[in-house]
């Protein structure tokens, strides 16, 4: 929302010095003339209003149907599923993101995705990427199954090696045990 | 009598030459012997003074080199490098005898004399004898002659005759490490291919961190090194040619190869392959291009290792359940789990000796670099940490380097060597943070 600066006028008028006089006083002196000050039309500060709640909501600005943004969305917002610790198998709100993101796919069939299948720092490097591997599978054979092209997805396995959140505790590690729908090609701007 | 060895290293365009000959006679049987393969509690003291030279520009240069066989000595665990400030004796010539009595009031159990001459104006002759102090005997005496830029090397050949002659075993010091220079923080790793000497000098970047690189392994046989490389959308197993610089796709697999190992004889690989998500073992014969799968089912199969003979190959499975340690034969044939412990077991490498295989344990949050009998007994962990892996074998099969994470935030890899008597644990130097170090042969 948007205020226009509004104008403010100031009168300035000389005050006479007309009340309550001392009793005996000769000669009173003449009034200062009255004079009609300019008017001054500055311009307004900053308003320091606060905006109106209501007015600060912003109705999103839809992503453009088939674009990066609108995959982003159409997944809730990320566009990971999480894995429990040395488990492939997918989570009930796996199942659930995955639905979102298959059927996008399956509407925008000119887009490419790669699956990268990650795991936390408590494996050892090889293990960890035949782990990865095991994870992207879950999530690219899932999405097959719901009727997305296989040619559609790619898969990729980097183990412990492209971590999400470099905490050493059950909250960094949950992170970072997931696999990744990471868009390479076909979307719209 | 009289030995030759004569190598070619050119793998930076250079070629060195050097040749080692024996000074005087040589006695059959070193009287002083150090037992190698018991943990060493008391490492015997060696003097090494600064190697002589008539020509003072190079009585740096002899400091150095005596320097770097100290350094090489004293790190193996096995001897302590008394300070030359204690020495009582200045020999002004190495061919004559040294007076043992005042070696043996400082405790040296053995001395190395050494000379550097100027043999033409980009060659140096390095000589020296190693002298058994309580039996008043020379064991060897020895020649070699290198180009200038080359002494490191040639104080590595120095060490590897003495640590023979005192040990019986063959040394490790003329050699190299491969590894991964890791620069960035946690979450931004820029992982490199590099290569440096064994004691952490002459670091040389392979790659330049723009493709993720990891796993490298060096040829038993000869100068050259296979990784796994992110450099196309699916990763593989790339040869590289250290000495041509010529770098090879291996093999024309369907899916992700990692997790390569070479054979003894550097003919053959082991590498994984994951295919549908699964992971399983394949050969690959490096003359003829030809693959053998080795394993099949729907568990992770990885970290194939052959044994020095190439008839049998340890590796890692979670067909049980958990991952454990297997062995088959070179076929496929006979598989058996060898380990039978709590936890999980992983990276298994045959050591070159064939005595022990060494591997990863993982157990109640910690990491601990381990051995194993290839029959599944005498299981040992020689390091414990938040995070060790990666183990690597010294060509003689007495160290191994792997790699330490530390915990958090701003956790980051180092490089350590162990002794197989977990003995002796001790940070490589490297100039950053690195991981997945492999050692090279010995160099010819």
């Amino acid at each position: 929302m948007n205020i226009k600066p509004f104008a403010i006028s100031f009168s300035i008028l000389a005050l006479s010095a007309c009340a309550s006089q001392p009793p005996v006083q000769p000669a009173p002196p003449p009034p200062p003339p009255v004079v009609e000050a300019p008017v001054i039309v500055e311009e307004a500060p900053a308003p320091v209003i606060q905006e109106p709640v209501v007015e600060e909501i912003v109705l999103p600005k839809l992503p453009t149907p088939g674009s990066l943004e609108d995959f982003i969305m159409s997944s809730g917002g990320d566009t990971r599923v999480y894995f429990d610790y040395d488990q492939y198998s997918l989570t009930d709100s796996a199942v659930a993101s995955l639905r979102a993101q298959s059927s996008w796919l399956k509407t925008y069939t000119d887009v490419n995705v790669i699956i990268e299948g990650n795991a936390d720092e408590r494996g050892t490097r090889e293990y960890n990427l035949a782990l990865g591997a095991r994870r992207a599978e879950s999530v690219s054979s899932f999405m097959v199954g719901l009727g997305v092209s296989p040619t559609q997805i790619n898969v990729v396995s980097y183990g412990k090696e492209r971590p999400i959140d470099a905490r050493s505790n059950e909250d960094g590690w949950s992170l970072n045990r997931n696999a990744n729908t990471k868009i390479m090609s076909g979307t719209v701007n | 009598m009289k030995k030759y060895y004569i190598f070619k290293n050119s793998i930076y365009h250079l070629s060195i030459y050097l040749f080692l000959v024996l000074l005087s006679s040589v006695s059959a049987a070193a009287q002083l012997t150090i037992d190698i393969t018991k943990g060493n509690i008391d490492p015997t003291p060696v003097a090494v003074p600064d190697f002589l030279s008539e020509n003072p520009e190079l009585s740096q240069l002899g400091e150095d080199m005596a320097s770097v066989i100290r350094n090489n000595l004293k790190r193996s665990g096995l001897f302590v490098s008394l300070n030359p400030e204690g020495f009582l004796e200045t020999q002004v010539n190495i061919d004559y005898q040294p007076n043992f009595s005042s070696w043996r009031v400082i405790n040296a159990q053995a001395l190395v004399s050494g000379r550097i001459v100027s043999e033409s104006s980009n060659k140096l002759r390095v000589e020296f004898r190693l002298w058994d102090i309580f039996a008043g005997k020379q064991l060897i005496g020895m020649r070699f002659i290198t180009k200038n830029d080359q002494w490191r090397r040639a104080a590595h050949k120095a060490s590897d005759e003495i640590y023979k002659a005192l040990t019986g075993e063959i040394g490790y010091f003329d050699s190299r490490i491969v590894f991964i220079d890791e620069k960035g923080s946690k979450l931004n790793r820029k992982k490199s291919l590099a290569i440096m000497d064994q004691d952490g000098y002459g670091v040389k970047l392979l790659t330049n961190g723009s493709q993720l690189i990891l796993t490298p392994r060096f040829s038993p046989s000869a100068q050259k090194i296979v990784y796994l490389s992110y450099e196309n959308i699916t990763p593989s197993v790339y040869l590289l040619d250290i000495e041509t610089g010529k770098r090879t796709k291996l093999g024309s697999y369907p899916g992700m190869t990692f997790a390569p190992r070479f054979s003894s004889d550097g003919n053959k690989l082991l590498l994984s392959m994951i295919k549908g998500g699964n992971s399983d073992i394949y050969s690959l014969d490096l003359n003829s291009g030809l693959s053998t799968r080795l394993t099949n089912d729907s568990s992770i199969d990885v970290s194939g290792s052959y044994s020095p003979d190439g008839k049998q190959i340890v590796f890692n499975s979670d067909r049980g359940g958990n991952p454990h340690l297997y062995i088959m034969n070179s076929d496929g044939t006979n598989k058996k789990r060898i380990s039978f412990g709590e936890g999980r077991y992983s990276s298994p490498v045959w050591s070159p000796r064939g005595d022990k295989i060494a591997f990863v344990k993982s157990l109640n949050g910690k990491f601990s670099i381990s051995v194993i009998n290839p029959d599944g007994s005498d299981e040992r962990a020689l390091t414990e940490s938040f995070m060790d892996e990666g183990p690597a074998w010294s060509p003689n099969g007495r160290v191994i380097v792997f790699s330490r994470e530390t915990r958090g935030r701003y956790g980051s890899n180092s490089i350590w060597s162990v002794d197989l008597t977990g003995r002796n644990l001790k940070k490589v130097n490297t100039p950053g943070k690195a991981s997945d170090p492999a050692w090279s042969p010995l160099l010819p």
